[in-house]
């Protein structure tokens, strides 16, 4: 109180700068931002860094020097390869499907009152909440007890199971606030039932859809702990690394650790730009 | 054929109802409604909230189908015909704008629907961009405009279609006290240039009063009177209309007798009020009536408030002035006429005239025996 009045009165006399003060002082607000910002980016850039490496031994822990070579034979290992290309396959996919039921079940959710709605609710949340081994010992079981060979289609069944949540959530939060006079507008100018849907629905809902879509790409592709119940003798990504950490993790997995961040940024970026171009 | 459906009423209702669920009640929104709504005619549907005026509204649209009734077009049944497949359009109260399209897409929006050939669709917006003066605004979007503004481009994309009539649901409710006087001009003058049907459903009985050819009063999900501004301003049919538009004394009284075809009414404390007719239903019982309690009312503008007790031929009531309330070009008093009734009395501020009364004078209020009209108790 006493500086305030201070810095004032010099201020009120004239020769020093009134930022004088505020320079002084510590922004502690931007502090912290910064250092939530470093806590986050930390893992990320540290990929990054050792896909840079040029480790001595077999393990890419310590930093050795700069080099390209990791990017220069990136897919040196071919079940490494096979193992990154059936994550993103199957990735994709659960995008996809998810995407599309959880659309669907979004605007049910959002929209309509039926029966079962609480139910359906209540499940979803489930679906989010419950632990990762939980669902995957189940849907082992579950598979087993169907008499179903796990393997990759296993694999995108389950995954789209856990996903479809996310998307319906994202999209449900979307629904809730349209204006329901923007679809009887659509109707009252003459548009059918899909016609409605096609040029004022789906547009409007393209945004949290894209968002819920990513989402569940991004859920799907490292995902590790269900994956590993469902997934019978097909390798993904994650499970690779994992049986490869016990031998030394080669810097390609950085490698395209990295690229895919780089894909993944390069998705969400366009989101944003596109949403915003909408909006 | 062309001449026959000029005849025939833009949209006709006929005992119609409306009935929601909610929860284990059913609740009637529209009960029993009858209305022809004429060609080229600015009509309102006029009543509080929850009176059944949108739901009305929304049954014409094809958004909500009756329980009961029938829905005409220009004299074609459309009960159960969807709302995309119904001549009519409607102008949202939220305007509810396509965001994602820009002016011009928003208004040719139902042109293609009807798969209106492209050169003609463009030449169509154009000029009814023009109409609400938005030709300098057909590549914005929505949001990039004003309340106003947006409100002209919803009015717009209704109109392109040349519907056969068109649809306002409280269309200004959104917009400040300025910009509403502006567009009710506005609505009128466009209404005159189109020449289609507009019916508008409002809760403001201004609005209703400046605008409409005819109103309809609703409440609780019937029309409580159809006429023209000046006949439910004038004459109210019911306690509701009376009350729901302008300000309205209602004073409760007896009937005394009838001479040289006037009534008189005893009104607090021993006054004589006189009525040019009875209701209806009071009527038919000629010298029966008497005795009968009525309910008088009249409208603050038509007393007059003097000193002296005035002649015969007029309605004269005593009082004690209890508020006054200056307003510039009028003043309002307030006046116990005893027996717990008060009257309220708009006097114009005449040049040559100062205040007529002060708070606590005794007065005596006038008014000719045509100025009142009874309603049943």
């Amino acid at each position: 109180m006493s500086a305030t009045f201070d810095t004032e009165d010099r201020t009120a006399t004239g020769p020093r700068p009134p930022e004088a003060r505020v320079r002084r002082r510590i922004d502690w607000g931007r502090w912290y931002t910064w250092a939530v910002l470093a806590w986050l980016f930390a893992p990320i850039l540290f990929m990054i860094a050792f896909s840079f490496n040029d480790p001595a031994g077999r393990h890419n822990i310590t930093w050795q020097g700069f080099t390209l070579k990791w990017y220069a034979n990136a897919f040196a290992y071919p079940d490494l390869n096979q193992a990154m290309f059936n994550s993103v396959t199957i990735a994709l996919l659960t995008m996809v499907i998810a995407g599309v039921l959880g659309t669907l079940l979004g605007m049910a959710l959002g929209r309509y009152t039926f029966r079962g709605k609480q139910l359906t609710n209540l499940v979803m949340f489930a679906a989010i909440s419950a632990p990762e081994v939980v669902l995957g010992a189940a849907l082992l079981s579950t598979f087993l007890m169907l008499n179903i060979t796990t393997g990759y289609w296993t694999t995108v069944i389950a995954h789209v199971m856990f996903c479809v949540s996310f998307v319906a959530i994202t999209v449900r939060a979307r629904v809730i606030t349209l204006d329901p006079s923007l679809e009887e507008a659509a109707r009252d100018l003459g548009a059918g039932p899909w016609q409605t849907f096609r040029l004022v629905t789906l547009p409007m809902l393209f945004p949290a859809v894209m968002a819920g879509g990513l989402l569940a790409f991004a859920l799907s592709i490292d995902d590790y702990i269900i994956t590993t119940f469902v997934s019978g003798d097909v390798n993904t990504f994650p499970l690779w690394i994992w049986g490869a950490t016990r031998v030394g993790i080669p810097p390609q997995v950085n490698v395209m650790g990295t690229l895919l961040f780089a894909v993944g940024l390069t998705m969400a970026v366009i989101n944003i730009i596109a949403a915003r171009r909408r909006a | 054929m062309e001449t026959a459906a000029a005849r025939q009423p833009a949209i006709s209702l006929e005992g119609v109802f409306k009935s929601f669920r909610s929860g284990s009640e059913t609740v009637n929104a529209v009960d029993g409604v009858d209305l022809a709504i004429e060609q080229g005619e600015f009509f309102s549907l006029l009543g509080p909230s929850g009176c059944g005026k949108t739901t009305t509204m929304r049954m014409i649209a094809g958004f909500e189908e009756p329980t009961r009734g029938v829905v005409r077009l220009n004299g074609r049944d459309v009960t159960g015909v969807p709302a995309n497949r119904r001549d009519v359009n409607m102008v949202f109260q939220s305007y509810a704008l396509f965001p994602h399209m820009n002016v011009a897409d928003n208004v040719a929006f139902g042109l293609k629907r009807k798969g209106v050939a492209k050169g003609e669709i463009g030449r169509r917006v154009g000029e009814m961009l023009e109409l609400v003066e938005l030709g300098h605004r057909a590549k914005h979007r929505p949001a990039q405009l004003s309340g106003g503004q947006q409100q002209r481009v919803a009015l717009a994309r209704a109109l392109v279609n040349q519907p056969a009539a068109l649809l306002l649901d409280e269309p200004l409710g959104a917009l400040d006290l300025k910009l509403r006087q502006a567009m009710q001009v506005e609505l009128k003058r466009i209404q005159r240039e189109v020449g289609i049907t507009f019916v508008y459903v409002t809760h403001d009985q201004g609005e209703a009063l400046t605008m409409s050819d005819r109103i309809a009063v609703m409440n609780h999900g019937r029309v409580e009177q159809l006429g023209t501004p000046a006949q439910v301003y004038e004459r109210p049919a019911t306690r509701f209309v009376a009350d729901f538009i302008g300000t309205s004394n209602l004073v409760k009284g007896t009937v005394l007798g009838e001479s040289g075809g006037v009534w008189r009414v005893e009104v607090a404390d021993g006054a004589t009020a006189l009525l040019a007719d009875l209701p209806e239903a009071l009527a038919a019982q000629g010298p029966g009536a008497v005795g009968s309690a009525v309910y008088l009312t009249v409208r603050p503008e038509k007393i007059g408030i003097g000193a002296e007790r005035p002649g015969e031929g007029v309605s004269a009531v005593p009082g004690t002035v209890t508020e006054t309330v200056y307003l510039g070009s009028a003043t309002h008093y307030q006046v116990d006429i005893g027996g717990g009734e008060s009257v309220t009395v708009y006097l114009q501020n005449s040049s040559d005239s100062a205040l007529a009364a002060g708070r606590g004078d005794h007065v005596w209020l006038s008014w000719p025996a045509h100025h009142s009209y009874p309603l049943l108790a």
